[in-house]
């Protein structure tokens, strides 16, 4: 048992051990119309874990994100956030963006995005400590003025990263936000998330098909397939494909 | 050139037309309206045809009309690979109706003229104030749903996933750009608006690395072309809006050879 698997157990006013969770999902339904993508999913995610969700194409990963982001209603079933006296806040980094290279948008400009809440246009001071703590966090600093369309491929993930920062969740959703980076930069950029889980207390849900990835960062997974889910630590996770690094 | 009112009357309205190109100009460009936006203007002119045939001042009917359709186009949208052939649709069933309300309406070919390529001479003192009421309206609308706007039209899927209210920024921005269509007109006609609101923006981003520098260079652009269009359209009695078309293309044509230089 890891670190933070002991941090998230508790003993509760009765003594019995319970383990703290960030997320309940119980008898979990998603369909789109007539067509069922996800049937009966149980799941907890336990709070301050590094969890993955890995399975082909197709098994329903990006729907449960969707639902989970509050897109997509349950059919049947509940998804339930919890955080003792805490709001669940969620930081969600998606696959696609379309930002077009040739807009005249700095790195520090894209972040503050997410900061637009706000009546009026220009950053107010404690908006702007908010916009430095994120870039700092995200080690975007030097390059912050930087036109995102000339920014290489691992600094605009962390540029992505740092604008789901920005709003300190506490709930950190990639989805497959390595799959277009070499190999070099997605153990850059997944070393950076789990020193940000770390120091921030941050839970982290990260959706990828790279299981040599997924052993190597994540404490507990969540296996789908068309037909059933597992779920577990990392350690017990087995693959019956065998020779496979991807799911 | 100043002692005279219709020239007055042209350099404020031209300004503050200009102003809201440039800033509006910046989120069509943005948001690849380019297109819309050319649409509008027919739009515009089937609005102010109707307004001749009703009797009414041409600026109300290209308001009807222009914010009408950009609510039809936005519904009929929401998909965007629908948007090009609904825009089409749009388009020319409003130009049929503008060909239709201009025969009803027995005016000869000059009125015509006038609301496809402007007629700067004929703002009064009154459609001068109310380019400036409508110039500030729209200004004040960008100014309050500036950062939503900023974030759906520069990072689309950002702004959903974050929960930014995309159909109601969309919605909101369609009829900012249906207003702005309208007052532009007065000057650069109905036929050329898309000139001033895309052009100074498009060249704007090739210069510059930050959103509120490409909007006060887009400003800066439209602000020249039109004051250059006026002042040269005063020199030689030639159209002001083929001026400020040939200046913002002008314009355009050295940012591209900037950019493929940089």
């Amino acid at each position: 048992m890891d670190d933070k698997t002991v941090s998230a157990i508790k003993t509760n006013s009765t003594g019995d051990v319970t383990i703290n969770k960030i997320l309940t999902i119980k008898h979990l339904t998603l369909a789109y119309g007539d067509k069922r993508v996800i049937q009966d999913l149980n799941f907890d995610l336990t709070k301050g874990s590094f969890t993955v969700i890995l399975g082909e194409n197709g098994v329903g990963k990006t729907t449960l994100i969707r639902a989970l982001l509050g897109q997509l209603k349950p059919q049947t079933g509940t998804i339930e956030f919890e955080n003792e006296q805490q709001t669940v806040k969620l930081g969600y980094v998606p696959q696609f963006r379309n930002v077009d290279e040739e807009y005249p948008l700095t790195i520090r400009e894209f972040v503050a995005l997410n900061l637009y809440h706000g009546l009026t246009p220009w950053l107010k001071r404690q908006e702007r400590g908010r916009v430095d703590w994120a870039i700092k966090q995200t080690n975007l600093t030097q390059i912050e003025n930087r036109p995102l369309g000339q920014a290489s491929g691992g600094e605009k993930q962390r540029a992505y990263l740092a604008q789901a920062l920005i709003e300190r969740p506490n709930l950190l959703i990639l989805d497959e936000s390595t799959a277009s980076l070499d190999v070099g930069m997605k153990y850059e950029l997944l070393e950076l998330v789990r020193r940000l889980q770390a120091e921030q207390t941050l839970s982290v849900l990260f959706v990828t098909h790279d299981l040599p990835l997924a052993k190597q960062f994540a404490d507990h997974f969540l296996l789908m397939e068309h037909d059933h889910y597992q779920t577990g630590k990392i350690e017990d996770l087995k693959i019956t494909k065998a020779g496979e690094g991807h799911v | 050139m100043f002692s005279f009112d219709f020239m007055r009357h042209a350099f404020v309205a031209g300004t503050f037309i200009a102003i809201i190109c440039g800033v509006i100009g910046v989120f069509v460009i943005a948001r690849s309206m380019s297109f819309l936006t050319h649409t509008l203007s027919e739009i515009g002119f089937a609005g102010a045809a109707f307004g001749v045939f009703a009797g009414w001042p041409a600026i109300n009917g290209m308001l009807l009309f222009t914010i009408i359709s950009s609510m039809i186009v936005g519904q009929m949208s929401v998909k965007e690979e629908r948007r090009e052939s609904a825009i089409t649709a749009v388009s020319a069933l409003f130009i049929g109706l503008g060909i239709l309300f201009l025969s009803l309406s027995n005016q000869n070919a000059s009125s015509a003229t006038s609301i496809l390529f402007g007629s700067v001479i004929g703002i009064s003192q009154s459609e001068v104030w109310q380019i400036v009421g409508l110039s500030i309206v729209v200004l004040l609308v960008i100014l309050v749903s500036y950062r939503s706007l900023k974030f759906d039209s520069f990072d689309s899927v950002g702004a959903r996933v974050n929960g930014v209210k995309v159909n109601l920024v969309s919605i909101i921005f369609l009829v900012v750009l249906a207003l702005s269509v309208s007052v532009a007109a007065q000057i650069v006609g109905s036929l050329l608006i898309f000139i001033l609101l895309t052009l100074p923006a498009a060249s704007a981003k090739y210069f510059v690395h930050s959103v509120a520098k490409m909007m006060t260079l887009s400003i800066g652009f439209a602000i020249l072309g039109t004051w250059c269009g006026l002042y040269l359209g005063y020199l030689t009695n030639w159209p002001v809006s083929f001026f400020i078309a040939s200046i913002e293309v002008l314009i355009y044509c050295v940012a591209l050879l900037y950019a493929r230089k940089a």
